[in-house]
């Protein structure tokens, strides 16, 4: 019974050794203990979704586990997902789309859309609307996030490269006419 | 939208503006390797958490700071008496809103907590844990007071005076009145009235407030990380009160974890923070939580609109008549001060509609309430939903279409320029044109038809309009003349370096927006370079012209304007310095795709004579090779600031489809479409998604988000359990149109976009609403427009 | 919102979790999934002193069949791990349609069952299957097991029949029967709240008439509600325009809402016979165009 537990994990790949407060949160001992600052607080206590993470291959609040709970544990955090390539369609899909603005939301965004796309390789913009339910993002009102996910989806199911399908997934509106170049004086 | 494009592709070179091109910053973001204030870990950095009066209204007796010292990790413990002597007061009026007063605030206040969630007192440890756990033992002595929580009776003779110096609880009166209202609506065929209420409430940063304030003792120099939209009206800010020469601040924002207006003002625990940390000469680091962020970011939108407009047989608006009534803190927020709100909607009422005659009155109340402040399209939604709400009545009240009605009644296409009878002033708007694109996108009649067909099977659809215009590209009209030093011109330096890349620093910030995406295109097109070899530098006092920052959508208009005429500058002195190396005439030169080249006719520019690389190495290391005369100056700094208008407005127009489940309550959100005319888009994707992101912030005041206050002024919300927001299972696709009418200010003719969204969703939704009520005879004015409220309106449960 | 300080530590059996319980006295908690007890830490809203971690023990891990006639569920299975198991969809698909209204898909990676049962929120929505489906409760403290039928777990506001150092360690479910219906519905303003108001029902549908009703009101009172009235005025009958009428009337006995922030006692009051309708008419197989 103690305030302070050594533990040992794996988080990305590396196996860590630390002494932790029992309080500490696993957000919290990412970004303290071990400087993974990719993992974001946002309320602590469970709602907003940027602090979620991988424990155990399944995505998890990081704000509503405690590191002292994680001992044995493997931890993915989204520099470690993002440095193995296993989302890289989705973030490609991300970056084309503008689906991140303040980027505050995205690696939990990202998380939980590849946990979505590994369940449901082809979720429809419902199912995918209702899998991001517990992300909060202010910026994009989700419906960028929901074409790059359905884009990324596609880009998968069509093969190494189904350009031709991302698009379709995209919403388009109406072209727009070129205005004249004013910019010379 | 326009398909997304691979920079490498454009059929011009160079010719980035008006694309859709993806942000250099994004890359970053989605690798998790953004760096927000709270990333930044410095040596010795210590953080505070702050003591917050559970009290509306109490004096402070005492405050004993005892048993907090002795928690482990605790160092110091400050009041308001600690800092008093290192940090002038500050007054949050303008003099250009007559009558307007405020008391004088401190970072901590010293004789009186006035609002629940002040911060009293702070405390600093090594930890923020161990902060909080001395907060909470930090012993404060509080003799509570009356407090001031309802705004309709904040000046009646019972009610206490929050600051008895002021003599009562108003901070400012304003009435607007052009032509003979009362003659116009006496003469009235129809007359339709509403009261309208916009429910206070917040904006819910994803990243929270956050500070990391350093002094550095030795050197006299503060630098402050800090997640704010305007860093050199920080810098002066911070200068100003702490007593410290302006170039001895440094106020750096890197990655902003979205703003929306939240971050762009003076808060009294930031200043604490950079008071302490002056007094400490340490790194100290504030990041608000999600808790304390419900009573501590400020509030916005607590009003109650009584509106009438006259109509007459021809269906023609022949008066607008408002009564705005709005409570916002114990203290005017410094320095954008808390009465523009309600100026604002006496200013924008009625915008978009042709008539003569108008009354508007607002009257913003002191109340011991979380302060309130600018947030996200500041007045807009709220006069729109009043402007549109009884333009619907009015419509049903004649037995017409609300498009017919409209279209009687719009400002006409090509009336331009022209004054509102609130007296705003417009270049060039398009109603009609954006109307007619709005119609088309919807399919109208095909909605009405299914509406109907759906009504029959008790399904209960509505749709709603909402016309809007939208205030843009600020003048000093807006707050200089006020007497405050927040800038509405901006700069932007562009450099040519050794080996050909551009670097333009600019005084406009990005927190999510775009900003770094369309300078760059902006400047990469004026220069003449590939996209890819121009970096950015924003959010930084020591390293970008002075500027203003970004709000009230001023970006791309004003900071973009800036960076065109400096990328122009340096072109045309880098083609100077080129025909002397080719013995040629500037006139004859171009620069394209980073390459000197002749000045062709074909699209494409004609034979490339000189790197810009080459050149740029001449300049630097071999300008004994030049014409000693020759003026070579590859960096050029241009400052831009509106001419004419005080503001260049937007318009626009949205529609909203939803179903009501009448049994319940509930909406349900189908589909959201919005034109909107913002002059000349610099890059349509990201126009798209401001768009949209603010439609959704729109919609989130429509349907969910209040800060209920009890009657002894406790804020009842406190989670996001309680504290709802949009997420994305309930919102709709949404679809963008775009009509561009340019503006004349400037070469690149972009006004802003970034808050029209906002502006119109709230009063499309209540439209829609009352659309899909309208069988019942059920009207919901009140938002949110909760499943309870809209129970009341059809009579199944109390009204509340 | 830092936790206040505390102590932790995990136990390996469940008969060490007894003995550290007793050793760290009542106040200390047991910590499972963690999804609500991590949040009260963040608000300072319990100063438990120290944390037991009981997630690890396998004693409390699997869902098995129980003779032919009841599943039984370990405490701490998680959410997730309830609402895609094999036996629970074809055995007690209530459940299975209960899972996804659930918070969101991180929680139910971590929440489970017991942690759920245990912590009796009102709006909670297992806690009112497991009334409707008359689950048992399998409580162990150092010494014994006992069953506590679910109808007699929730007493009160976040309040069980639990005893002091007395866990859940199991919830059998009866196995659905032939002809059995079961339902549940809930009104919320977005995917994954706590519910504005919410029922589970069952009954078994015998021609056209409804047998043996058990319907249950979650999010309007202190702890699930057994609309008793409503059952008796609905057994035995169709579920007509007159009979839901009749049961929506009989609900005035049954139910005495609380005010809250979604609306007055007259709001939660009418939410609930909209509910009761709904939940009749889909328990009957008779379509309705407004699905909750």
């Amino acid at each position: 019974m103690s305030t302070h537990l050594d533990i040992t994990l794996t988080v990305n790949g590396e196996r860590v050794s630390r002494r932790v407060e029992a309080r500490r949160h696993l957000v919290d001992f990412l970004r303290l203990d071990l400087g993974l600052m990719g993992s974001h607080a946002g309320c602590e206590h469970g709602f907003c979704g940027a602090c979620t993470v991988r424990v155990d291959g399944a995505v998890v609040r990081g704000c509503l586990v405690l590191a002292a709970a994680l001992d044995g544990a493997q931890v993915e955090t989204i520099e470690g997902v993002s440095d193995t390539g296993e989302i890289r369609e989705l973030q490609e899909a991300f970056i084309a789309r503008n689906a991140a603005q303040c980027g505050y939301c995205t690696p939990g965004m990202l998380l939980t859309a590849a946990e979505l796309l590994r369940q449901n390789p082809a979720p429809t913009r419902e199912e995918i609307r209702e899998h991001l339910s517990g992300n909060y993002c202010r910026c994009t009102g989700y419906h960028a996030i929901v074409d790059a996910v359905a884009a990324a989806a596609a880009r998968r199911q069509s093969g190494v490269d189904g350009r031709a399908s991302e698009k379709e997934a995209i919403t388009t509106a109406d072209a727009r006419p070129p205005t004249a170049d004013r910019l010379e004086r | 939208m326009d398909e997304i494009v691979d920079p490498r592709s454009v059929d011009r070179p160079n010719s980035y503006i008006g694309k859709s091109v993806p942000r250099p910053n994004v890359k970053k973001l989605v690798e998790g390797r953004g760096q927000y204030v709270d990333d930044i870990v410095l040596p010795r950095m210590v953080h505070v958490a702050f003591v917050r009066s559970p009290h509306a209204h109490a004096r402070i007796a005492g405050i004993d700071p005892a048993e907090a010292l002795a928690v482990t990790g605790v160092l110091r413990v400050f009041t308001g008496k600690d800092l008093e002597p290192h940090c002038d007061p500050w007054v949050a009026v303008l003099a250009h809103l007559k009558g307007m007063k405020s008391a004088p605030q401190r970072p901590l206040p010293i004789d009186r907590a006035t609002w629940v969630g002040e911060a009293v007192a702070a405390v600093v440890a090594e930890t923020r844990a161990s902060a909080e756990d001395a907060a909470a033992k930090v012993n404060v002595a509080y003799e509570p007071l009356p407090a001031a929580v309802d705004m309709e009776t904040a000046l009646e003779p019972g009610t206490h005076v929050i600051h008895p110096d002021l003599g009562d609880n108003l901070c400012f009166q304003r009435v607007n009145e052009s032509g003979s209202v009362d003659t116009a609506f006496a003469a009235a065929h129809k007359v339709v009235e509403a009261t309208f209420h916009t429910a206070r409430h917040t904006g819910l940063t994803l990243e929270p407030r956050s500070i990391l304030a350093d002094y550095n003792r030795a050197s006299g120099k503060l630098t402050v990380h800090h997640s704010t939209q305007a860093p050199h009206m920080v810098q002066g800010v911070f200068a100003q009160h702490l007593r410290l020469p302006e170039g001895d601040v440094r106020v750096i924002c890197a990655d902003v974890g979205g703003s929306y207006g939240i971050k762009v003002h003076v808060y009294p625990d930031e200043v604490a923070v950079a008071a302490i940390a002056k007094i400490m000469a340490r790194p100290v680091k504030f990041i608000a939580d999600r808790l304390e962020s419900f009573s501590s970011d400020i509030h916005a939108r607590d009003h109650r609109i009584k509106g009438r407009m006259a109509v007459d047989a021809d269906g023609r608006i022949a008066a607008i008549d408002i009564d705005d009534l709005t409570g916002i803190g114990p203290y005017s927020v410094y320095p954008r001060t808390s009465a523009v709100e309600g100026n604002q909607v006496v200013n924008l009422v009625g915008g978009p509609y042709d008539f003569a005659n108008y009354r508007a009155r607002t009257t913003v109340v002191f109340q011991n309430k979380t302060p309130t402040c600018q947030y996200r399209a500041v007045g807009h939604p709220i006069a729109t939903a009043v402007t549109e709400g009884l333009i619907d009545l009015a419509a049903e009240a004649m037995g017409l279409d609300p498009v017919e009605f409209r279209r009687r009644n719009l400002m006409a296409d090509g009336s331009y320029p022209r004054t509102s009878p609130a007296g705003m002033k417009f270049e060039g708007l398009s109603h009609f044109a954006s109307l007619d694109k709005l119609l088309a996108m919807i399919d109208y009649p095909a909605l009405r038809a299914e509406q109907e067909r759906l009504r029959g099977a008790g399904i209960h659809r509505g749709i709603g309009l909402a016309a809007f215009i939208e205030l843009t590209n600020p003048s000093p009209f807006m707050y200089g003349i006020g007497g405050a030093r927040i800038s509405a011109q901006d700069g932007c330096t562009v450099r040519i370096d050794p080996d050909g890349s551009v670097v333009a620093a600019t005084g406009v910030t990005e927190q999510g927006q775009g900003t770094e995406g369309i300078i760059r295109q902006i400047v990469a097109e004026g220069v003449g370079v590939p996209i890819e070899q121009v970096r950015v530098i924003t959010g930084d006092t020591l390293t970008t012209p002075y500027g203003g920052g970004t709000w009230a959508c001023r970006g791309a208009g004003i900071g973009g304007e800036a960076a065109l005429q400096s990328a122009l500058a340096v072109k045309e002195a880098a083609l100077r310095v080129a025909a002397a190396m080719l013995q040629s005439r500037p006139e004859a030169l171009d620069l394209a795709g980073g390459e000197i080249v002749e000045r062709g006719t074909g699209q494409s520019g004609g034979r490339s004579r000189l790197a810009l690389s080459e050149l740029a190495r001449i300049v630097y290391f071999r300008g004994d090779t030049l014409p000693p005369d020759l003026p070579r100056e590859l960096m050029q700094t241009r400052h831009f600031i509106t001419k004419e208008y005080p503001f260049a407005f937007t318009n626009g127009i949205q529609a909203a489809y939803l179903e009501v489940d009448v049994e319940t309550g509930l909406v349900k959100l189908l589909r959201h479409w919005c034109v909107e005319d913002c002059g000349r888009i610099i890059n349509p994707l990201l126009v798209d998604e401001q768009v949209r992101g603010g439609i959704v912030q729109g919609i989130g005041a429509a349907l969910y988000e209040e800060c209920p206050y009890s009657p002894d002024g406790q804020l009842l919300i406190g989670s996001m359990a309680d504290y709802l927001v949009p997420m994305a299972a309930e919102m709709p696709d949404i679809e963008v149109g775009h009509v561009e009418t340019p503006t004349r200010e400037s070469l690149l003719g972009a006004k802003g976009a970034g808050e029209a969204g906002t502006a119109g969703a709230p009063a499309a939704i209540m439209n829609a609403i009352n659309d899909a009520l309208r069988p019942f005879g059920a009207k919901v004015h009140a938002q949110p427009f909760t499943p309870e409220r809209i129970l009341a309106a059809l009579g199944k449960v109390p009204a509340i | 919102m830092k936790a206040p300080p505390l102590s932790y530590v995990r136990a390996a059996t469940l008969t060490e979790a007894f003995q550290l319980w007793r050793g760290a006295g009542p106040d200390a908690r047991l910590l499972a999934g963690g999804q609500t007890l991590l949040a009260t830490l963040a608000f300072r809203l319990s100063d438990p002193g120290t944390l037991i971690d009981i997630s690890r023990l396998r004693e409390l891990r699997g869902i098995a069949q129980v003779g032919t006639a009841a599943v039984r569920v370990g405490a701490l299975t998680t959410h997730a791990e309830l609402g895609r198991h094999e036996l629970i969809r074809s055995h007690v698909p209530l459940i299975a349609e209960a899972v996804p209204l659930i918070a969101h898909p991180a929680i139910r990676n971590r929440g489970t069952i017991g942690g759920s049962l245990a912590f009796a929120d009102p709006a909670a929505e297992l806690p009112a299957c497991c009334i409707a489906l008359d689950a048992a409760v399998i409580a162990r403290n150092a010494a014994d097991e006992r069953r506590i039928p679910a109808a007699q777990f929730f007493t009160g506001l976040y309040t069980t029949a639990l005893r002091p150092y007395e866990l859940i360690a199991a919830v059998e479910f009866p196995v659905a029967k032939a002809g059995e219906r079961a339902v549940i519905l809930e009104l919320a303003r977005r995917s994954g709240d706590y519910a504005m108001a919410g029922i589970a029902a069952k009954a078994r549908l015998a021609g056209a008439t409804l047998v043996d009703p058990q319907i249950v009101f979650f999010g309007l009172g202190e702890r699930p509600v057994l609309a008793q009235a409503a059952m008796a005025a609905i057994s035995g009958q169709q579920v007509l325009a007159g009979t839901i009428a009749a049961a929506q009337a009989a609900l005035a006995t049954d139910l005495d809402p609380p005010a809250d922030q979604h609306g007055s006692p007259q709001t939660k009051r009418h939410l609930a016979g909209v509910l009761l309708a709904r939940a009749l008419k889909r328990m009957a197989g008779i379509e309705d165009a407004r699905a909750a």
